[in-house]
């Protein structure tokens, strides 16, 4: 997705001169393309996240695009306060690029994690949160924000990749929908609903139809698409690569708690601190039972015991 | 009117609404009213707030707002009905700049940050090709934060020339004495050695701050640090160096002799 981040930017850079490219100091072998095209339009601040959301506060106030790379941690946390003050008070078109979505660094280890940007973030009125499944979504929904008056926070994938179902789909406020089975829900977020696509495949050999949301539209968040689906299940499973305070497991639990929904949530998510043995994404992953098969072992668990 | 005429009733509407709203941070927006009154009636060209190409300026040590406000009212930008609903409910002029204030150009109150805001200010004025300028107030505890340093570094590596950061050189922070708290010596000496271009002034004559930033204009290739040295309370006598003017709020006899204080000095 940060690939397809930095190519969809250089396209849109074309016709519009207010965008610029901030990083600090991160992005190897991603954000060449745009500073070569537009060495003027980029710029390396050095190893000071907090200062680039202060440069850019400033650089947006004069009426420029400034959007700011990092890893999703070194984006969103070391920054908060600036992020907070700057763009989100004073309402500032700054895009925020965090890049790293959960444990995607795993051999980084956890200063390198993002498990809480969403919760963090979604606290904050007037900041859109969008948080795309595949390079295509990322594409779609850099454009179709592009002429957002107020800030926006990106959580990206550092992966490239395809999923075909979502046919390339991004609409604010809105979920994109994957299958209409009548027996399972299950709304994902990001790049794990790679996993989710798969166990569906597995509920499915097992009997088990499902419906998959993909929430990218984090905030403003897709209420009135969740409302009309959440109504018809008992059991909304929610999956995302995320701590599951904040992210969208609380945002459902909080749609369905203000609407008086008859559904029950199952939030799957990370749920204790990461301080024992690490692993590549893919191992940390499924140690948290957030793999294709432990998601499905876990949603068929919970639908058993229920009968 | 004139710098030294507007520092005297910038002194003076401090002390009024001081008493009036009954809060504190009166010693630190008497520290600034000279920095504030060269900048607003010697320095800067702001033709109107909304003007997209004016010089902007930012009051990094945000707690010295009240000294922002009397300026704005000398300028005719705010009411006298307005600027008495200071610290009231339902007021845009808070303890703190707010941005909904006409003429705050950025919103401040937490230290440190408004250096951050200019750099990115100053740089975009240089993209744009414009001649404006940035100005920032930071107070010298505010040297405290490591984003200023952050800024400093960012500033002179791309050689922002239009940006003047004043530093407000009083000694003193909230509970205490810089050089009891954390010092900060030699503030100059370290503004060098990040790269600046430092002057020193006297931070109580708005003549010598405007020469000061006359002499910087001949300075293309770095930014510009004045370190104006300041009294902390300055013009009040009982308020001079003494940290409990920080926070506390005057009693009537206090106002009454504060008042003769400053109308001595003007």
């Amino acid at each position: 997705m940060r690939i397809a981040f930095v190519n969809a930017l250089v396209e849109l850079a074309k016709n519009d001169a207010r965008i610029l490219l901030l990083t600090s100091d991160l992005g190897y072998m991603v954000i060449e393309p745009f500073a070569e095209q537009y060495p003027d339009r980029f710029i390396n601040v050095g190893v000071a996240e907090q200062n680039m959301v202060g440069v850019a506060t400033g650089l947006a106030d004069a009426g420029f695009v400034p959007f700011i790379y990092s890893i999703t941690p070194f984006a969103v946390l070391r920054p908060f306060e600036f992020i907070r003050n700057g763009p989100v008070y004073h309402q500032l078109p700054v895009r925020i690029i965090g890049v790293g979505q959960g444990v995607e660094y795993g051999f980084n280890g956890n200063s390198h994690f993002g498990l809480e940007d969403v919760g963090v973030l979604r606290t904050q009125p007037g900041l859109t949160i969008i948080a795309p499944a595949d390079d295509a979504q990322t594409k779609t929904a850099i454009e179709k924000t592009s002429s957002l008056t107020g800030p926006v926070y990106f959580r990206l994938s550092k992966d490239s990749f395809e999923i075909p179902e979502l046919s390339r789909s991004f609409e604010l406020g809105q979920v994109q929908q994957i299958g209409s089975g009548v027996d399972v829900l299950i709304i994902s977020t990001g790049a794990i609903t790679r996993e989710v696509i798969q166990a569906a495949q597995l509920l499915s050999d097992q009997g088990l139809r499902s419906t998959i949301l993909v929430i990218a539209s984090i905030a403003p968040a897709p209420v009135s698409d969740l409302i009309k689906v959440l109504s018809a299940f008992k059991y909304a499973f929610t999956v995302e690569s995320h701590y599951i305070t904040g992210g969208i497991g609380s945002l459902v639990a909080e749609i369905v708690a203000d609407h008086c929904l008859n559904v029950q949530v199952v939030r799957l998510g990370f749920e204790v601190l990461l301080n024992n043995a690490l692993g590549n994404s893919a191992y940390l992953q499924a140690a948290n039972g957030l793999s294709a098969e432990k998601i499905a072992f876990r949603i068929h668990k919970v639908l058993e015991e229920s009968i | 009117m004139t710098p030294q005429v507007s520092s005297s009733q910038i002194r003076k509407i401090i002390l009024d609404q001081a008493k009036r709203a009954n809060v504190g941070h009166i010693g630190s927006a008497l520290s600034v009213a000279d920095i504030i009154a060269a900048l607003y009636f010697g320095v800067m060209t702001i033709p109107d707030p909304a003007d997209s190409d004016r010089d902007r300026f930012i009051l990094s040590k945000g707690h010295a707002a009240l000294a922002l406000y009397a300026a704005f009212f000398l300028k005719n930008w705010i009411t006298s009905e307005m600027l008495d609903t200071y610290c009231s409910d339902d007021t845009f002029l808070p303890v703190h700049p707010e941005r909904l204030l006409r003429g705050v150009d950025f919103g401040t109150g937490s230290l440190g940050m408004g250096i951050s805001y200019a750099a990115g200010a100053a740089l975009a004025a240089k993209m744009q090709n414009s001649k404006r300028r940035v100005f920032v107030l930071v107070s010298d505890a505010e040297c405290n934060e490591g984003i200023v340093w952050e800024a400093a570094m960012f500033a002179v590596h791309h050689k922002i020339s239009n940006l003047y950061v004043i530093i407000d050189l009083n000694g003193q922070q909230a509970l205490g004495y810089t050089q009891d708290v954390l010092d900060t010596a030699p503030l100059g000496k370290k503004w060098e050695a990040f790269g600046w271009h430092v002057i020193n002034v006297d931070g109580h004559s708005p003549e010598e701050i405007k020469n000061a930033i006359q002499l910087c204009e001949q300075e293309f290739t770095r930014p510009h640090a004045l370190i104006a040295r300041t009294t902390f309370g300055k013009g009040v006598s009982f308020m001079e160096n003494k940290i409990k003017w920080h926070y506390w709020p005057m009693s009537m006899e206090e106002y009454r002799l504060a008042l003769e204080d400053v109308e001595r000095l003007s």
